[in-house]
């Protein structure tokens, strides 16, 4: 599955350079990572015919780390495969490497060429401006998770900011559920049959650059990128045994982003904005808010932060979906500070026009010097029939995660 | 800081008035050196401290973290914490925090730059997102990953961050120290007041007591086990934090520090927190 995926051989040379300069001055192999058992709960029923019934879906995933680095530092090997075991979802069992690449750090510079990981922007409800890795969508709803992009970076520090340079070789699909799984959506999704607009099709090199700077009390970065959009438009298409499924449509796009924040005494101020063009129309879209934090709150250790967002997307039609068009965000977190680590973070996001309103919770709490233990919720409320969540309505779900660290 | 009299009142004669008018001058102008008040001795130790640690350039450590709550259960935290000394005496230190234990916040690492009365500018790096967020710093007076080392008690010592009173000599082990009130000038301090003893022998701070917002002593401060690097630069080994009114106890122990090792600015840059190990 991986070889459609990546190009291969283009990352094994790249990492094939450094390890015969490196090895030799490395001071030792670092090995950690995590192993995870995880238990989604769905309460409801299925939605379509042919999805599996099991309300109760485990999984086991594991990620273990590899780290060689030269005793100086200035050099260093990450390799991190990632792979889950899904009792129910086929596609959510999968494989990536999260990261596999060779850092090189200097003074004024650095460089990371391989398998990477990269995260831009500030606010919490919605991550607009990050746009170079693309999500590992039957990971988890929240958008969080990523799958490892190839990637050639440069990095400069300057005394007019930093400037990150990327050429992006290999474009990495977005992952759907299967036919047959949860989380699925209104028809099945044909993954592999994805289509683009470029010739080249996932083989184009995508480019962005970014540039970051702190002023004082605002922190500020203005990027660009231009290539294969990482969100897909949905093209309807009839399969062979007849059924009405979607295609992955990838469009090229052109984006550039702003991400800035404001941090004063305890509050922070967050703003990101894009302007993209290459799905139909030139359109903008914007997440701004504002996060306040309550500091040892009645006398005790515990800090309580009141988030709040508004979500603007001006794309029409012609663009691939999106919940957040015109849509408030309120959250609350609140961290224990105590030796476990307990927090917790609650949010609800509603949209001003038809109030569909996603809900999630998270807490999590470290158990053992090894141990750590999550529990995640997501739930949808007064979802219209032709809303952007309409075709996982009853997918509400909870996950409960336990987490060994070696 | 020796109590010369320098006053010529005993030579006081009415007929001598522009002498004496010059006699008062002079003696105005020499009081600090003639009447030391309790503040100014303050603060002359404090200014003492600060200027025996000046040119350390920057230094690495690593400690291990000991959290002991009142049932005497312990957990331990491991991290590494990089210096970059700040020769302009307007603000104060960098300096770099990484955790290696336990290994769920393994790679987290925490940046601060030190300031004397303004926010200090603190960012933190999540390696699971790869994201650095900008934190407030108005938490000055919250624990410190669940310690009772709240975040002020960790920041760089800067004279300006505070004023002085000299309390009284006495003896401390087998030193003598002075005792000294400082009292926070910053914003969001947790404290009405520090009492510190400090030896006469290193000017090292050997004890500090906490008193809250409410005047009650809140923790006390053992820095012992103390080590004198480059023939000039002393830290103490050990740090025993105890919290008088909920019973729990955080003790730090560094390994020997290394210094100068060539550390630099670019080093301490939002830009290369992504990138610590």
């Amino acid at each position: 599955m991986m070889t459609e995926r990546y190009p291969c051989a283009l990352v094994m040379a790249m990492l094939l350079i450094p390890v015969s300069g490196i090895a030799p001055r490395a001071a030792e192999l670092d090995i950690a990572g995590s192993s995870s058992m995880e238990v989604r709960l769905f309460p409801h029923q299925i939605s379509y015919a042919g999805q599996r019934k099991s309300m109760v879906s485990p999984s086991l995933s594991l990620e273990p780390e590899f780290v060689l680095e030269t005793d100086d530092g200035t050099d260093r090997l990450t390799l991190i495969p990632f792979a889950r075991l899904d009792a129910d979802d086929d596609r959510r069992s999968h494989f990536d490497l999260r990261e596999a690449n060779w850092l090189h750090l200097a003074d004024a510079w650095d460089s990371r060429v391989g398998i990477g990981k990269v995260f831009w922007g500030v606010t919490e409800s919605r991550h607009l401006v990050d746009i170079v890795n693309q999500t590992d969508a039957v990971e988890n709803t929240d958008g969080e998770d990523k799958l490892g992009q190839p990637m050639i970076n440069l990095n400069l520090q300057t005394d007019w900011g930093n400037f990150a340079l990327f050429a992006l070789p290999g474009f990495r699909e977005r992952t759907f559920a299967d036919d047959d799984a949860r989380l699925r959506g209104p028809k099945p999704v044909q993954q592999n049959d994805a289509t683009y607009d470029s010739s080249a099709r996932a083989h184009h090199v995508d480019f962005a650059l970014r540039w970051s700077r702190t002023l004082g009390d605002v922190d500020i970065g203005v990027s660009h990128f231009h290539g294969t959009s990482r969100e897909a438009r949905a093209l309807t298409a009839a399969r062979a045994d007849g059924v009405s499924v979607f295609v992955p449509h990838y469009d090229q796009i052109d984006q550039t982003g702003i991400d800035a924040q404001l941090t004063r005494d305890a509050w922070l101020w967050k703003f990101e904005g894009i302007v993209r063009s290459g799905h139909g129309n030139r359109f903008a879209a914007t997440v701004a808010g504002v996060e306040y934090s309550f500091y040892q709150v009645a006398d005790t250790s515990a800090d309580i932060g009141v988030i709040a967002e508004y979500q603007y997307d001006g794309r029409d039609r012609s663009a691939p979906g999106t919940l957040s068009d015109d849509d408030l965000f309120v959250g609350l977190r609140w961290a224990a500070n105590d030796a476990q680590d307990t927090s917790a973070l609650a949010g609800l996001i509603v949209d001003r026009n038809s109030q569909e309103t996603a809900l999630s919770f998270e807490a999590e709490r470290r158990l053992t010097d090894r141990w750590k233990a999550e529990i995640e919720g997501r739930w949808m409320e007064n979802v219209p029939a032709d809303g952007f969540l309409a075709g996982i309505k009853n997918d509400d779900h909870v996950i409960f995660r336990l987490t060994r660290y070696f | 800081m020796t109590h010369l009299n320098l006053l010529p009142l005993q030579r006081n004669k009415s007929h001598w008035p522009l002498l004496l008018a010059g006699a008062a001058l002079l003696a105005l102008a020499s009081a600090p050196v003639t009447a030391e008040t309790p503040e100014q001795k303050g603060l002359a130790i404090a200014t003492e401290i600060d200027k025996r640690d000046i040119g350390f350039g920057d230094s690495q450590a690593q400690l291990t973290m000991t959290l002991t709550n009142s049932h005497g259960q312990s957990s331990i935290r491991k991290l590494r914490l990089s210096t970059l000394e700040n020769t302009d005496t307007a603000a104060g230190d960098k300096s770099l925090t990484v955790f290696d234990h336990p290994r769920d916040v393994k790679g987290t690492a925490f940046l601060s730059f030190t300031k004397i009365l303004e926010p200090d500018d603190q960012w933190l790096f999540l390696p699971a997102l790869k994201r650095v967020k900008r934190i407030s710093s108005a938490n000055k007076s919250g624990p410190f990953v669940g310690s009772e080392f709240a975040y002020e008690d960790l920041v760089s010592f800067e004279v300006g961050k505070y004023t002085y009173k000299w309390i009284r000599d006495e003896a401390c082990g087998t030193l003598t120290c002075f005792v000294v009130a400082r009292y926070p000038l910053y914003e969001n301090s947790g404290y009405t007041r520090q009492i510190t003893w400090v030896d006469q022998a290193e000017y090292r701070v050997q004890k500090v007591e906490y008193y809250d917002r409410k005047e009650s002593l809140l923790k006390t401060l053992n820095q012992t086990a103390y080590q004198q690097y480059l023939n000039q630069y002393w830290r103490p080994l050990k740090m025993h934090m105890v919290n008088h009114q909920t019973g729990k106890e955080t003790t730090l122990e560094f390994s020997p520090y290394t210094f100068q090792v060539g550390l630099n600015d670019s080093a301490f840059t939002p830009n290369r927190l992504k990138k610590v190990r």
